[in-house]
């Protein structure tokens, strides 16, 4: 069997924040994604260029460089946010910019910029006929969204979603940086302190090796409900 | 009201930029007129019909939907835009529209598609809803398929799925833009069919087509666009076997010549 020595209960609990950190990152990601496209297809002139800064800047600075950013920025404006409500409006704002939230911030940002990319792709290869059929039935803007233009957009959506989600997980590493005890961190520690690091970080690897593996079957099953009525082309 | 006008248009004019596509064109329908607009591409026929349901806003000109004219404002650029949105979605149900592509919603089977726009639109009870689509597969033959999705049916049939798609709404005016026009030849006529015995139940539908046999035969009405004006109309008989107008003369000399 293998012998984490002693480790294993803090390894289980590092791949818990692992988790937990991917999922809401995720969450935050598909909204900024939906809402960042939406902005970048929309007749407003302010609104299109301030979605086209969010993701140049986003897609252009190193992951790290963004952690790092949020993480000392973040408390350091929050800090200075504190002050300002309180002198000018005795409000007692304030709370700790805790390395969690900095990596939920951070890579919900970052991924909501590619996601941005992948959602307005996905938008313009819907057909425009099958909006104006909605337009000419009298559905309202929001009717046809949700009916006609959201479920169409999925399929196309979809393979660019799952291959975000898989580097996202990835990169949830990253936060072991910041100080985030996550599985890597954990890790990181036994395997100095044990010097055995391929006793620890093999574990590790078949960890996200086992999250993606069965994302990508989630996925796959996804699609194939996204492609319903579509003839497949092989 | 039972002998109301069920559409009427008053000098519709549509520019593109600076191309003038409709020069103010005019047509006063009677409840169960067949309106065949033909003309040759360019003409100006589909997007005076998609003016009609406001796919297209006309850049002026009347359009009164049973006795309700549709009321249009300005925008901050000075564009005609409709005044309100919830008047253009209420008329819209009331004049369905067949397209060339069909535009059936892929992600959704043929009896789906029949039921969405009565359930959410209209707001009839699923149920119901579901039993007028059944009748309405009957008659253009093919409840067979009603589980199907668009992408696995012949075109005349995705055709037939999208007239019934209209029928269900139980519109004052159905619009059929070139329905025939992206079917294969022998297609045609099972969709030509369909659409004879709809007039012939005195339905009010107004058909942009090229299929001239079904202007001259199934029509009460023929305008003839040429340029963005009515160069020529009447009844079909006039429209074909007497034609005032040199370019309908000219339109027609090919098919006879």
């Amino acid at each position: 069997m293998l012998d984490l020595k002693g480790y294993g209960p803090e390894l289980l609990a590092g791949a818990m924040v692992t988790m937990e950190l991917a999922f809401l990152s995720l969450a935050v990601s598909l909204i900024l994604g939906l809402v960042g496209a939406s902005a970048k297809l929309s007749d407003n002139r302010p609104l299109r260029a301030i979605a086209t800064t969010y993701t140049t800047c986003i897609r252009g600075v190193p992951d790290i460089v963004m952690m790092m950013l949020f993480y000392y920025g973040g408390q350091l404006a929050v800090n200075s946010l504190s002050d300002v409500l309180w002198e000018a409006y005795e409000i007692d704002f304030f709370f700790q910019f805790d390395p969690f939230i900095s990596g939920v911030v951070t890579i919900g940002l970052i991924f909501g910029a590619y996601m941005t990319e992948t959602f307005r792709g996905a938008f313009l290869a819907v057909d425009t006929g099958q909006i104006e059929a909605a337009r000419a039935y009298g559905f309202s803007r929001w009717h046809t969204f949700r009916r006609i233009i959201f479920p169409q957009m999925l399929r196309h959506a979809l393979p660019g979603i799952g291959n975000n989600w898989q580097v996202l997980l990835k990169t949830t590493a990253l936060v072991s940086i910041i100080g985030l005890t996550d599985m890597v961190r954990v890790a990181e520690e036994a395997a100095k302190a044990e010097r055995m690091p391929f006793h620890f970080f093999i574990p590790v690897a078949f960890v996200y090796l086992s999250l993606t593996a069965v994302s990508e079957l989630f996925i796959k099953w996804l699609d194939i409900r996204a492609n319903v009525g579509v003839v497949q082309r092989s | 009201m039972a002998d109301q006008a069920p559409l009427i248009c008053r000098d519709i004019c549509k520019t593109f930029d600076k191309l003038e596509v409709l020069k103010g064109i005019s047509l006063e329908t009677q409840k169960g007129d067949v309106v065949s607009l033909i003309g040759s591409s360019g003409s100006g026929k589909s997007t005076f019909l998609r003016c009609i349901n406001l796919l297209e806003t006309p850049t002026s000109g009347e359009i009164i939907v049973q006795g309700d004219p549709i009321r249009f404002a300005q925008n901050r650029k000075g564009e005609r835009i409709p005044a309100d949105n919830h008047q253009v979605e209420l008329i819209r149900a009331k004049l369905s529209m067949v397209f060339q592509g069909f535009n059936l919603w892929s992600h959704m089977t043929v009896l789906e598609n029949i039921i969405e726009a009565p359930i959410h639109v209209l707001k009839v009870p699923k149920k119901e809803a579901i039993e007028r689509a059944e009748g309405y597969l009957h008659k253009v033959g093919i409840y067979e398929r009603k589980d199907y999705y668009p992408a696995q049916m012949s075109g005349g049939q995705q055709q037939r799925a999208a007239i019934a798609r209209a029928l269900a709404m139980e519109p004052d005016v159905m619009l059929f833009d070139e329905p025939t026009s992206a079917l294969d030849p022998e297609l045609v006529g099972e969709v030509l069919r369909v659409m004879q015995s709809l007039a012939e139940e005195g339905r009010t539908m107004i058909v942009v087509t090229h299929e001239m046999a079904f202007a001259k035969d199934v029509s009460t009405k023929v305008l003839f666009l040429h340029q963005g004006v009515i160069e020529e109309q009447g009844s079909p008989t006039k429209v074909f076997d007497n034609p005032e107008s040199e370019r309908m003369q000219q339109f027609l000399a090919p098919k006879f010549g």
